[in-house]
């Protein structure tokens, strides 16, 4: 049964509604937004169906420049650190009891419940002045007086970390638990430290997976859009704020659709060379 | 030695996961409007605001509205494209798939857009419906792929027994495989929901100005009039999401739900 | 009305691609027998017992059941008992449920229904487990719910792939006496597949060898298969042999190492000079001390005894060439390593293969 090639039209049945709903509510949608980069805009928030470049050349700015590098610097920093922090933290639960990873696991989800906005809003408040955690090591004597650390490039990596943090888990997740046991014992009997076995047996064999969650992270914090604007200063927003900014304030659908195209192709070229690379060493493993 | 740093780890990572929670909850304890920390006084009327303010009600019926049929949605997306392609491994299958993956590969402004653009030129802009359709759309990634991973976790003698006891596809499919799939569906729906309710951006950009989501509530609060209404909200959609994913936990089988293998399969 | 002729493969072929599964199977296995798949692992034993049972489809060849052509008939229709490898029970049903399913797919109502699965249960002695959940089980009681699964509506043919191979070696010779009871209970054509010859011989009325190409080497009795094999991967498959390599001489006569060996039986119409294999079961040869002249003597070292209890075998070492033998400890050959000794092959024990 499994593996059989689908004959005739009762066969595709179960695929033609998920094929026709994506076709219709996300190629389309894609398609236009596609072709709207091309038109030229007018005052007043319209624009003309033309095939105008315009809108591609004004892309060339150093502002627009700066923004998506950042974006990408920070989007990078946030993964590394996300899975650098994560892939310990889920190897340790997936060794855990079952009960043990049951709590944890609901813990992290109900993390994840928390929208981008709150997250926000909860960490501008740990970092503050008057009511954040600078009141506590005054208290405990670390520091003179309280400061306000947000919103700075720190608070805005730290929010973005704890967003990404909950689905950086819940990725290494399944790979982390098939981990046969015996491995880390069989290099333990040979006479490797724990640590070293972490390191060479655990992040070895899971090389993989690891990519895999620093491109899924780059990908999914390139797009962050609320945290910047609470968390960070105007230098700190993101590509996605400018893109938002450019459609809805300014009402250039046009050009914000040429950012987000282009966003679009960048992000992809990224995420393609980074799995090339992680491909490239993992050539010798298999 | 090792147990220790272990346990330290562990614990500065529990603190660091649940602070945003625990300021959260003061915050929506705290008796004055003003934002301090810790609460200065207790009191429960945040939420009693919350439960009788129309301004925060319609927005809560808003988003739940929208999570429990946006969600359904994209089940009723996910469950045949992933079943379909565990059946057949044909190359538009997996095309399918990778496209299902695409809405949340991609930056949620950039989808929101083409959602935007759509729905202005479809002429359906600014109403919930589009809205529903556009985040079954946005997040049909998730349950295609929990769901994915409940079919891959059927033992396929199990298929094949059944058929040698003279179950065709149709009769296997609904004794065999939706059994077993079901907790799948289950845990993916219940992803979908808590995300939803959650999400800004799309909702924002499709029908923002006239239908008010919570998080579209909660960050105007947040810019222009602020309350701790905002954090017992929060409060209540955190226990929400953990009474919903407790329950799958004590009554389910939650790390094989997230792709752990079962003691049982790990033998063979 | 059905004669019951039993399954006949004719010619059959199944290729994946361009590599081969199985080729060149014709069978004909009688109504009411046991009959094992016998062979090492790759040789196809498996993927036959699959095209019997309908899960995978010949590339070549007819399947016929009672002279009725079954070949295009899906797995869901043959109406035959299956039990896996790995048992493949529900894991979502009772055992009770596990063991109705083909009931209720045929819509067989209750009370019979369940009078049936209390039939099964008392037949493989698991009474009252029908409201068990399967993960309370142990592994030998897992493979009775599979067994009294496969059972249920009476097929014409039960399948085992490697039914015993997950169990532990004492439950496993038990699972052997009781698979074989059963069968010669309810008189049901049955197939199992296995590695194990041991397990082939203490089971099976037929045992079928299958050979590293893919084919089958022979049909027979364990004891036809034992005393008469068919060609030197038999001989050597099962059981123990030496495979003594040289030509037919004529005459009754073998040249085989060096030495002229006299032979009982020869093949019919095997021309002389014609390339041959002596195959002698350790049991048949004896072994004298020192170096003694006769009819079939090969002389050597002995290199190796090996006393096991039940029995002692002894190496000895003919010019480079390792001949075994076996006896009981009552008629041990007064020999230790590093003796000169001889090896007597007596003639009707030599048995000629051409292949």
């Amino acid at each position: 049964m499994i593996g059989d090639k689908p004959k005739g039209l009762g066969d595709h049945l179960p695929i033609i509604y998920p094929a026709v709903m994506l076709g219709v509510f996300f190629i389309i949608p894609f398609g236009i937004m596609l072709t709207i980069s091309f038109f030229k805009r007018q005052s007043g928030g319209f624009y003309t169906p033309t095939f105008d470049l315009h809108n591609y050349q004004n892309l060339f700015t150093p502002h627009f420049a700066r923004v998506l590098v950042f974006s990408i610097f920070i989007s990078a920093l946030c993964a590394v650190i996300s899975v650098a922090v994560g892939f310990p933290f889920t190897y340790f639960i997936t060794r855990m009891r079952r009960k043990a990873q049951v709590v944890w696991l609901v813990m992290l989800i109900s993390v994840l419940s928390l929208s981008a906005v709150i997250i926000g809003f909860a960490w501008s408040l740990i970092l503050s002045q008057t009511a954040g955690i600078s009141n506590f090591f005054v208290r405990l004597g670390l520091m003179a007086h309280p400061t306000s650390w947000s919103p700075s490039f720190w608070a805005l990596l730290c929010g973005l970390c704890y967003v990404a943090f909950p689905y950086t888990v819940l990725v290494l997740y399944p790979p982390l638990s098939r981990l046969d046991p015996h491995l880390p014992e069989a290099a333990q009997t040979l006479g490797a430290s724990p640590i070293k076995t972490f390191f060479t047996v655990v992040v070895g064999s899971l090389r993989g997976a690891i990519v895999a969650s620093l491109v899924m992270v780059f990908a999914f914090t390139l797009g962050t859009y609320v945290l910047p604007q609470i968390l960070g200063r105007p230098q700190h927003w993101t590509l996605s704020v400018l893109i938002t900014d450019e459609a809805i304030y300014h009402s250039n659908l046009p050009l914000s659709a040429a950012m987000a195209v282009f966003f679009m192709l960048v992000s992809l070229a990224l995420v393609a060379l980074t799995m090339r690379i992680g491909k490239g060493r993992t050539v010798e493993h298999k | 030695m090792n147990r220790a740093l272990r346990n330290l780890f562990l614990t500065l990572t529990l603190l660091f996961l649940l602070s945003p929670i625990a300021v959260v909850g003061g915050v929506s304890l705290n008796a004055t409007k003003i934002l301090v920390f810790p609460p200065q006084g207790l009191s429960l009327t945040w939420y009693s605001e919350l439960f009788t303010e129309s301004s925060w009600l319609i927005p809560i019926k808003n988003s739940l509205i929208i999570a429990t049929f946006s969600s359904l949605v994209a089940i009723s997306i996910a469950l045949p494209l992933a079943y379909f392609l565990w059946r057949y491994r044909v190359f538009y299958a997996r095309a399918l798939f990778a496209l299902g993956l695409s809405p949340f590969m991609l930056p949620p402004v950039i989808t929101a857009l083409g959602f935007l653009s759509f729905w202005a030129t479809v002429g359906l802009y600014g109403q919930m419906t589009a809205t529903i359709i556009s985040h079954a759309i946005f997040f049909v990634t998730l349950p295609l792929v929990t769901i994915s991973l409940g079919f891959e976790s059927i033992d396929r003698e199990i298929i094949e027994a059944a058929e040698t006891m003279g179950a065709n596809s149709k009769v296997v499919f609904r004794t065999v495989v939706f059994p077993l799939v079901r907790s799948y569906i289950v845990s993916g729906y219940a992803f979908c929901f808590v995300l939803s309710l959650n999400e800004y951006i799309v909702a924002y950009m499709v029908s923002g100005f006239t239908v008010e989501t919570l998080p579209i509530k909660i960050f105007n609060a947040l810019r222009y009039g602020y309350t701790p209404v905002m954090a017992s909200v929060t409060v209540v959609f955190v226990l929400l999401a953990a009474l919903i994913f407790g329950l799958i936990g004590r009554f389910g089988d939650l790390p094989r739900l997230l792709g752990a293998m079962t003691s049982e399969n790990r033998n063979l | 009305m059905h004669l019951m002729t039993g399954l006949a493969l004719k010619d059959l072929h199944k290729y994946y691609g361009s590599v081969v599964a199985v080729q060149n199977v014709n069978l004909h296995i009688p109504h009411g027998r046991f009959v094992c798949f016998l062979g090492p692992s790759g040789c196809g034993k498996t993927t036959l017992l699959r095209l019997i049972a309908g899960l995978e489809q010949p590339t070549r060849g007819r399947i016929l059941l009672d002279s009725s052509d079954i070949t295009d008939q899906p797995a869901h229709r043959r109406n035959f008992g299956m039990v896996f490898q790995s048992l493949a029970l529900f894991p979502h049903l009772s055992v009770g449920e596990n063991i109705a399913y083909s009931l209720r797919v045929r819509k067989v109502e209750n009370p019979m229904r369940q009078r049936r699965i209390d039939e099964l249960l008392e037949l493989v002695r698991l009474p009252g487990y029908s409201g068990r959940h399967i993960s309370q089980l142990s592994g030998g009681q897992r493979q009775r719910v599979a067994i009294a699964r496969a059972l249920a509506i009476e097929p014409r043919l039960f399948l085992l792939d490697e039914p015993l191979s997950a169990l532990d070696a004492k439950l496993r010779e038990d699972m052997q006496l009781e698979l074989r009871m059963l069968q010669q209970r309810l008189q049901i054509t049955t197939i199992v597949v296995t590695h194990d010859q041991r397990e082939a011989m203490t089971m099976s009325d037929l045992i079928v060898v299958m050979g590293t190409d893919n084919q089958v080497h022979q049909m027979g009795t364990p004891l036809e298969i034992y005393r008469e094999p068919a060609d030197t991967f038999v001989a050597d498959f099962i059981g123990t042999s030496n495979l003594l390599q040289g030509f037919y001489s004529g005459d009754r006569e073998a040249a085989v190492l060096g030495k002229t060996l006299k032979i009982e039986s020869v093949p019919e119409g095997l021309a002389s000079g014609s390339e041959i294999t002596i195959s002698v079961r350790p049991e048949d040869i004896s072994i004298l001390p020192g170096a003694r002249e006769g009819e079939n003597c090969l002389h050597g070292i002995v290199t190796f005894v090996r006393d096991v209890g039940s029995s002692v075998e002894i190496y000895l070492d003919c010019d480079g060439f390792q001949i075994i033998s076996q006896s009981t400890p009552q008629r041990r050959p007064p020999v230790k390593q590093k003796d000169a000794a001889t090896a007597v092959l007596p003639p009707a024990a030599c048995k000629v293969l051409t292949s």
